[in-house]
């Protein structure tokens, strides 16, 4: 077919971005109603204790505050649901109420309520709300928080055990494991991250007293989803009864997925005074009260075979929830982890054993790759430290190992769903070539002579993609108790301009932009011709959302499908114009024609101006062109790549300096390489800020440390490389336009990478791990210990 | 509540008087009193840089400066940069560039780097991490707004630029 | 985020700001604001009144007085970065300086406000410490002039009283000599820092100044306060400055047990950073 528009595949630029540079979007701090009144919270200093008694009278009596409300007074509206309890959840999901009642089980618990005429004012009555605690023993890691003794923190989970779960064979990893020519055993510890849009979230509620009907403006990843889960399980009121609309969204990296209580309790109160209320939380409140992300703690053995093959593997995952179950916590650790831990190897024997551990800390849910990084820092560094062990090459060991190309769609014995296509070596092989990697060895063992210590790091990696078939995620076993389809609407008007409506939420993913490239080439319009439209619950089909890389695969198939649709119609009504048979219609470069006449044509405009007078069309068929589609894929998509790091390690301060950072990926085929590529080098920052600089800390009191962006190092510009990225391209047959996904790629590939090159760069200290992040302390710490034992090299 | 101060400041080219709280952050003033809401707020502990706008000439930080302090000065917020329809360099760096995701950052990210080139026209890459210290971005791991940056600085020098193309 | 509420009042000269903190004896002195709104913002700081001394003539500029080089209080850091008179007399200076924060933290913070705030992870006490600086008070019953080996007291305690405003740096050029990275007559001072990678303070920094009468150093960023570094000056002392003195002098300069420390970097790995950064200051001077 000859292509006319042929935008997909340009690297054309955004038309996101002319109000977003403007200072002209609509975030949800800029959304002022008539009336509208602010809340402020009242949170727990403790990380865990009753509450006594709350005083509210000083700050009722303060000027400019209209209410002060307590967890007791929010008694009829439900806690939040838990919608993804994985297989073999126990149904002890404890989830967080619109504010504590009884007791606080994390700081920054939620415990009053303050509505005031304006944001100063109800921030100074939070200080003037008297709550009594009784300071209870806490717990915050999660292996710890099982063992006897440690403080309970519901009573319905003893051992503060939510879930356990597993997957894979025991006997046969067992097997492997006790027959094995070479163990290598080891703790890795993959640390809690704070997600850190750049916008924190808020709400506004608005609740019509003549009708009954709430709008929440919200920053939501999900609309439709929030709008379910709070009208049909927290408020217990017809769906319809709620309009959920998320303006432009500074960034989510899932933490906007949730079902927050802050969503009820600015719900509630706007119902209980008539009036609208806004919540929006501080940065330090972003911290202590919103998701975070990971904290693994994992008991690890790989077994294998001198000359390189790797036998068996056998996971044993402590993952910490907080304080309470969050949305989807229970999928995280379990689906998307559990079942890709084997990443891109062809192991025959593996087991993963996960406990989901309620500790004293704030919720831990999906963060950027959720799941899959954790599974994929913790193959590739045993995958190093199983290669030091025999003393091969590590990018040798991956080789041997490798799932081949003619071993898809390939099954992992995980319980995963077979993976959808891979060609693993030349990713790997590019990547290798592309920092040289001969000559890099021989500039190692020569600055290794200077007292230079140089480290290169791979990462091979397989991810999922484009989350999705409902007839697996949403099954028993794997526990999300509903179908995660997508949808999509395309009308072609009266004038011809096409309009396309998506349950995806973007937030900085681009898809206004991608949606719009493949609909003008599909339908053949101008690109300029056709508007993207999104995020409120009113307008757009039921869809869930954007996370899990699913936007295009999943949302954008479903664009995709739509537009078949139109064209399949289009074809019928253009064949009655031409008084031609409509089996004899082609539909090309936006005009349906009739088979070898390309003369005989009517272009989209006529067709849709024809169906929208609706005075002469075929009979039986509707008229406008209108079709959509709920699309859910047969299969997740599996994008991967190799991505290499190479550091330099300043040995007299233990300074990590990250030189160079090749990635190659395969997200198979591309829309809009420019939007690829940033999406890459996001994901890519936030992979090497945990390796190097980002820690979600809490000290054994449950005191959060990293409690704002002075403590918790989100790295800035000169703290992160240059990347060079390449790719290779296999088209996924899962969907028609052979697209993969590429939101979370560079972080589920990038940890690891920086983490084998740290380490890379240390072994002559014989040093063989060390836990993220490797901060400059850890890292001279383990310096000085190899020193003191006379391991040292230098 | 404490005693109201009057000021007069000039925004984007247009004059205003208030009378405003003490305790009003200049962020604040231009959001809410002015309703100029392209100056986001990204933090509470002036890290962030989301709230960069310019002052008398300089970028600063209007989550660290109260109204009461800007009495009397001009300030230029992301909204008054376009001059005549025209985009700022610095804003069509970051369009061409791919320089923004959520885009949420990018106003005080923008206004960091008008104060960056009117400083030094010629920056190097060093010199351009370096200056985006104050400013945080969750998305685009820094290597477009880099580019976005080089893009205006050579722009502004009237050298050729090249649009958006992708790197490999 | 939201500050407590607080009177304003501006100053318009010096003795106003003077007048003003006896009649607001708990006010705080507001110049750049970037030590102090923070800490309101977050409510560490509630003062029930700021002074706003930002334009008090008296606080700016920069010039030289014979021998010595005089920086007003309220001149901020980019002023300082920009000078030329410091260019050339403390080439090092203005690279400290940009070290400090961020470009918008060095387009607002003034000299004065960090000195008097005495942060103990503040770059610039260590700098002045190094410089031999003193400073100039003034308080209702005239202004004193204090070495600043006594001006910081304790964590952000100085020798301001609280009716006194800091007005004046005072910076020797006495020992200015060539130098390798100065041509001409200029302080040898070289300052090395060790950023916390989030708030970008010091988690150490050391200041050296290599004089005609022997070296001056001290360090930031792990004490309560910035504290000269005598241990190193003594070791040096009388010494032909090479680096095989300088690599035998940096050893166990502080006693980590005189050092804050935290989940991070903890007082003997601040102490080991002093060493460094002291041995590679030094390194940059001979």
């Amino acid at each position: 077919m000859a292509d006319v528009t042929k935008m997909v595949g340009k690297a054309i630029k955004r038309r996101e971005d002319p109000k977003l540079i403007q200072g002209r979007g609509t975030f949800l701090d800029d959304i002022k109603l008539p009336g509208m009144l602010h809340a402020a919270v009242v949170r727990s200093p403790y990380a865990h204790a009753r509450i006594k008694r709350i005083d509210v009278s000083r700050a009722l009596a303060y000027p400019g505050v209209v209410a002060v409300f307590t967890g007791e007074d929010m008694m009829d509206i439900n806690p939040m649901p838990a919608a993804w309890q994985a297989g073999g959840v126990k149904s002890n999901a404890v989830t967080p109420r619109a504010l504590a009642v009884g007791k606080v089980t994390h700081v920054g618990d939620g415990v009053a309520l303050v509505v005031a005429e304006d944001r100063y004012t109800a921030r100074d009555a939070v200080d003037l709300v008297e709550v009594e605690y009784e300071p209870l023993p806490a717990v915050v890691d999660a292996r710890k928080a099982t063992e006897p003794g440690a403080p309970l923190l519901h009573e319905v989970a003893p051992n503060n055990i939510c879930m356990e779960w597993e997957c894979g064979s025991k006997e046969k990893a067992d097997a492997a494991i006790a027959g094995a020519e070479v163990v290598v055993k080891e703790e890795i510890i993959n640390q809690r991250l704070i997600p850190t849009p750049m916008e924190t979230r808020g709400c506004v509620a608005r609740y019509d007293v003549a009708t009954g009907e709430f709008t929440l403006w919200m920053t939501s990843q999900a609309p439709h989803v929030h709008r379910l889960l709070l009208t049909a399980f927290v408020f217990g009121i017809p769906e319809t009864k709620l309009r959920c609309i998320a303006p432009n969204v500074g960034g989510g990296f899932g933490q906007k997925i949730f079902c927050y209580a802050d969503y009820a309790f600015t719900m509630w109160a706007a119902r209980k005074l008539g009036r609208p209320v806004k919540y929006v939380e501080d940065r330090s409140e972003n911290y202590k009260a919103s998701t975070h992300g990971r904290d693994h703690v994992t008991e690890v053995e790989i077994a294998g075979t001198r000359d390189g093959k790797v036998t068996g593997l056998r996971v044993k995952t402590w993952a910490n929830l907080g304080g309470y179950f969050s949305t989807i916590a229970g999928g995280i650790p379990t689906t998307l982890y559990g079942r890709i831990t084997t990443g891109v190897y062809k192991i025959p024997a593996a087991h993963v054993k996960v406990w989901g551990v309620y500790t004293n800390t704030a919720m831990v849910d999906a963060y950027r790759g959720a799941g899959r990084p954790e599974a994929s820092y913790l193959i590739e560094r045993m995958m190093d430290r199983f290669a030091a062990e025999i003393g091969m090459d590590p990018a040798e060991v991956r080789r041997r190992n490798f799932i081949q190309p003619q071993d898809f769609p390939y099954d992992n014995g995980l319980g995963m769903l077979p993976y959808d296509s891979g060609n693993y070596e030349p990713a790997l092989n590019k990547a290798l070539q592309m920092v040289d990697y001969e000559n890099f060895r021989k500039e190692q063992a020569e600055a290794r002579k200077q007292g230079r210590y140089l480290g290169l790091g791979i990462s091979s990696y397989v991810e999922i993609c484009g989350v999705a078939p409902s007839a697996w995620i949403g099954a028993v076993g794997q526990g999300w108790g509903a179908g995660l389809f997508e949808s999509a609407n395309v009308r072609v008007h009266l004038t011809g301009k096409v309009v396309v409506t998506t349950g995806s939420l973007p937030h900085g993913q681009g898809v206004e932009t991608t949606f719009a490239q493949i609909v003008a080439d599909e339908l053949g319009v101008p690109y300029e011709d056709v508007t993207i439209e999104w995020g409120d619950t009113l307008a757009a089909p039921f869809g869930y959302g954007t996370y899990g890389s699913r936007s295009l695969a999943v949302g954008g198939t479903a664009v995709h499908k739509s537009v078949q649709k139109i064209k399949e119609k289009a074809k019928i009504i253009a064949a009655h114009m031409l008084e031609a048979a409509p089996e004899d219609m082609v539909f090309e470069n936006g005009k349906a024609y009739v088979k070898g006449s390309p003369d005989k044509a009517k272009t989209l405009a006529e067709v849709a101006l024809q169906a929208s007078l609706a005075y002469s069309l075929p009979s039986g068929v509707e008229p406008f062109l209108d079709e959509t589609t709920y699309y859910d894929p047969p299969n997740c998509t599996f994008p991967f790549g190799t991505h290499i790091a190479i550091v330099e390690v300043d040995t007299d301060t233990g300074k990590v300096d990250l030189k160079r950072y090749v990635a190659v990926d395969d997200v198979g085929n591309i829309i809009n390489p420019l939007i690829v590529e940033g999406q890459l080098h996001g994901g890519i920052a936030q992979g090497v800020a945990q390796a190097l600089y980002e820690h979600g800390y809490y000290d054994e009191d449950g005191e959060l440390r990293s409690s704002n962006l002075l403590e918790y190092a989100v790295p800035t510009a000169a703290m992160l490389p240059r990347y060079e990225l390449g790719h290779t391209v296999t088209p996924s047959p899962v969907n028609p336009m052979g697209v993969k996904g590429a939101g979370e790629a560079g972080t589920i590939a990038s940890a690891q990478a920086v983490m084998n090159a740290v380490i890379d760069a240390l072994s002559p200290f014989g040093i063989k791990h060390l836990q993220m992040p490797a901060t400059p302390e850890k890292v001279w710490r383990a310096i000085q210990n190899s020193r003191q034992m006379g391991q040292a090299a230098d | 509540m404490a005693e109201k101060v009057r000021i007069s400041v000039n925004v984007n080219g247009v004059q205003h008087e208030h009378e405003v709280e003490p305790r009003q952050l200049l962020v604040y003033y231009l959001r809410e009193t002015l309703g100029l809401t392209g100056t986001h707020v990204g933090c509470d502990t002036s890290q962030c840089g989301a709230c960069t706008v310019n002052v008398d000439g300089k970028a600063v930080k209007s989550c660290t400066m109260f109204a009461v302090q800007a009495d009397g000065s001009r300030v230029t917020t992301i909204e008054g940069l376009a001059k005549d329809g025209n985009y700022h360099p610095v804003q069509e760096g970051f369009w061409e560039k791919h320089g923004l995701q959520c885009g949420f950052c990018t106003p005080g990210m923008i206004m960091a780097a008008v104060d960056l080139l009117n400083k030094n026209p010629n920056p190097s890459e060093g010199e351009i991490r370096h200056a985006l210290e104050g400013n945080l971005c969750r998305c685009t791991g820094y290597q477009n707004i880099v580019l976005a940056i080089q893009y205006a600085a050579a722009k502004l020098r009237g050298e050729p630029v090249t649009g958006a193309v992708a790197d490999d | 985020m939201y500050t407590a509420e607080f009177t304003y009042h501006r100053a318009k000269s010096l003795s106003e700001a003077l007048q003003m903190l006896q009649q607001n004896p708990e006010a705080k002195l507001l110049a750049g604001g970037h030590s102090l709104i923070p800490a309101m913002k977050l409510r560490l700081a509630t003062p029930p009144a700021l002074i706003d001394i930002s334009r008090v003539p008296e606080l700016k500029g920069i010039r030289r007085e014979g021998n010595t080089l005089v920086i007003g209080a309220a001149t901020t850091y980019y002023e300082i970065e920009t000078s030329d008179l410091i260019r050339q007399t403390i080439p090092a200076l203005p690279e400290a300086i940009e070290q400090i924060g961020d470009p918008m933290v060095r387009n607002k913070g003034t000299i004065g406000g960090s000195l008097a705030h005495a942060d103990p992870a503040a770059d610039l006490p260590a700098v002045v410490l190094a410089l031999d600086a003193r400073l100039k008070i003034q308080g209702p019953s005239g202004a004193k002039v204090v070495d600043v080996d006594s001006f910081f007291q304790g964590m952000f305690t100085t020798a301001v009283g609280q009716d006194e405003i800091l007005t004046e740096i005072h910076i020797p050029l006495s020992s200015a000599s060539p130098s390798a990275h100065a041509p001409t007559q200029a302080v040898r001072m070289a300052y090395e820092k060790f950023p916390h990678p989030a708030s970008r303070y010091a988690v150490a920094g050391v200041a050296v100044v290599i004089g005609v009468s022997g070296v001056r150093a001290a360090f930031t960023g792990a004490g309560e306060h910035a504290m000269r570094l005598s241990k190193l000056e003594q070791a040096l002392s009388g010494k032909p400055l090479d680096p095989q003195t300088v690599e035998a002098a940096c050893q166990n300069l502080v006693d980590p047990a005189q050092l804050m420390g935290d989940h991070n970097h903890s007082a003997e790995y601040r102490a080991h950073l002093i060493d460094v950064l002291a041995k590679r200051a030094l390194l940059r001077l001979v």
